[in-house]
């Protein structure tokens, strides 16, 4: 009986590292990033500009990066929305048995392509064609980050707003139908509002993602801090000035410390999105 | 039945989803065109020449397998028996509902975010340095909860009557769970954990600031050593190296040497899947 009681401590304690992976991923944060709530303070933090390294004077406004973050996430989330609600109809609904046995797949196989290979065909394809298309200096924008992060978001949205659109029970279907409705007006109006929670947690969850992602945009949105609410302007966004900065920062400065205050930015966002999202899904039913 | 126009709909709707199928199927397309032709056995098997501008990947190949079979074997044991404690042992309780949140959050905590934690708990404060060990571990806590919950999915497929039967001829618990479910659920814990190693394969962001090397045309000797890895080499090369445009050939082969890795292990995945589905059937 020893090595049951064993084995179960054992799990138990496998289990609980989630948990203080968690807190100390929290605690971390919070604590590379409090001395910069001594000097220079946290009002630094909502200037507008982000000039972490100057011979006159600093500054580390995350307005400019959240912005960044926003326009690319907002944008991207324009073109995820329609293709991955009407991709998601398509495979649960319409698709004959035969297709949706290849579909799956297929999309996930988009959710494994790394993100750094999707950003090179961005640099490589995208970007040019934006460039010419739009007769810019520069093919390096919101809009092409955008793109790229639409990509990335569709298998996420897609495979769990299909699992919504499975989980509405066959009676409803049956019912609408029995009632002379056509099988378009049963997905629009019977089927779609009955998901629509589950929906809405998957692009809230999707959300989560692209505003998380960084190899991408790094590469394709220009990165340069300005404030802008233009698609076709290069901006720079949260995760990426992490990525671009931190290897070449001094530990321990005030921009080591402040490039932890936009991590803990992102954790929090992207920590509230993910916990509504569930609320969504338990509030609704749709958890498995 | 449907109406002329419905029909439209559906087509329309049908054009949405096999636009998105070929905007796929065109950007692996274009990568392996591009990069097939310079893909030889000496790209694959030779150290990199001046700053990567020349010769092979051989350093990032065995960097980025060295990273997944280190992150496998920290996350793979501790992501089975957290799943086994949450599908056979764990009851309703506050605890329990704690630990689901904690998978929840961490599957939602972005990549560049578990570097930023990797740098400061394992390189600095733990003192491993920029090292394997340290982008292993971070790698680690980041496909955790994608083991997790697709190994507590496979071990909950497995009927109950298969538990029962065993304990009512006199099994401990952990003797059934050790022959009567975790065999059962092998095939849906490795498939798993395949697509999560492929994550961990293609993610440049955690390993950026805990493991990656610029250049380093040699081979690691101790988890301290830092390394190249695949996407990584292929970031350096598309957008820090001097001559970008001339290295354009490599770049394409890097991208398409880490594509194949990863679309290989996503594609062994679905294959295992497959496989088991007709297999076990209850």
């Amino acid at each position: 009986m020893w090595k049951d009681k064993a084995m179960r401590l054992l799990m138990v304690s496998a289990a609980s590292t989630s948990i203080c992976l968690v807190v100390l991923i929290f605690f971390f944060l919070a604590r590379e990033s409090a001395p910069f709530i001594v000097k220079p303070g946290l009002g630094a933090l909502f200037d507008t500009q982000w000039i972490p390294v100057s011979f006159i004077k600093e500054r580390f406004g995350l307005l400019p990066l959240i912005t960044g973050s926003a326009l690319v996430t907002g944008l991207s989330m324009l073109f995820t929305i329609p293709l991955s609600v009407l991709g998601a109809i398509y495979i649960a609904e319409i698709a004959s048995p035969v297709e949706r046995e290849f579909l799956k797949p297929f999309i996930e196989l988009l959710a494994s392509i790394p993100s750094v290979v999707l950003g090179f065909f961005g640099l490589m394809v995208l970007a040019p064609l934006i460039k010419h298309f739009f007769g810019l200096g520069t093919g390096l924008t919101a809009l092409t980050g955008a793109f790229l992060l639409t990509l990335m978001a569709i298998p996420t949205v897609i495979t769990l707003s299909e699992d919504a659109i499975n989980s509405v029970p066959r009676a409803y279907k049956d019912a609408s139908q029995a009632l002379g409705a056509s099988d378009l007006q049963t997905i629009f109006q019977v089927i779609i509002p009955a998901a629509l929670p589950g929906i809405i947690a998957a692009i809230m969850l999707g959300t989560g993602r692209v505003i998380g992602e960084t190899m991408a945009v790094l590469m394709v949105t220009g990165n340069s801090a300005l404030m802008t609410w233009s698609p076709l302007a290069p901006v720079r966004t949260m995760t990426a000035t992490i990525a671009a900065e931190m290897g070449e920062v001094s530990f321990g400065s005030i921009h080591y410390h402040s490039l932890f205050w936009i991590g803990l930015v992102l954790l929090a966002v992207t920590f509230i999105l993910n916990i509504i999202a569930q609320r969504v899904l338990v509030r609704y039913g749709m958890m498995k | 039945m449907s109406t002329g126009k419905e029909q439209v709909i559906y087509w329309l709707i049908r054009m949405v989803m096999y636009a998105i199928v070929m905007v796929i199927g065109y950007i692996i397309f274009d990568i392996v065109w591009h990069g097939l032709p310079a893909l030889s056995w000496d790209f694959i098997s030779q150290y990199p020449r001046k700053g990567g501008a020349e010769g092979g990947i051989l350093p990032a190949i065995v960097g980025t397998l060295s990273l997944l079979v280190g992150t496998i074997a920290v996350s793979l044991p501790l992501g089975i028996c957290s799943a086994i404690y949450l599908s056979e042992y764990a009851e309703q309780s506050r605890f329990t509902a704690m630990i689901r949140l904690a998978i929840i959050t961490l599957a939602g905590v972005p990549s560049i975010v578990y570097g930023l934690f990797g740098l400061g708990f394992f390189v600095l404060l733990l003192n491993f340095g920029t090292s394997i060990l340290a982008g292993c571990l971070t790698l680690a806590c980041m496909i955790l909860p994608t083991i997790i919950v697709s190994s507590e999915e496979a071990l909950r497929a497995v009927p109950s009557g298969y538990r029962d039967a065993s304990l009512a001829l006199g099994a401990t618990k952990w003797e059934t769970i050790r022959t009567n479910v975790l065999p059962y659920s092998l095939s849906g814990i490795i498939t798993g954990s395949i697509l999560g190693i492929g994550r961990a394969a293609g993610e440049t962001a955690p390993i950026l600031l805990t493991v990656a090397a610029f250049y380093l045309p040699r081979l690691p000797n101790s988890i301290f050593d830092q390394v190249m890895a695949l996407p990584y080499h292929l970031y350096i090369l598309a957008t820090q190296h001097p001559e970008a445009d001339k290295v354009l050939p490599l770049q394409y082969a890097t991208a398409l040497v880490l594509l194949l890795l990863v679309l290989g292990l996503s594609l062994g995945a679905i294959f295992i899947r497959i496989h088991f589905r007709k297999k076990y059937r209850w």
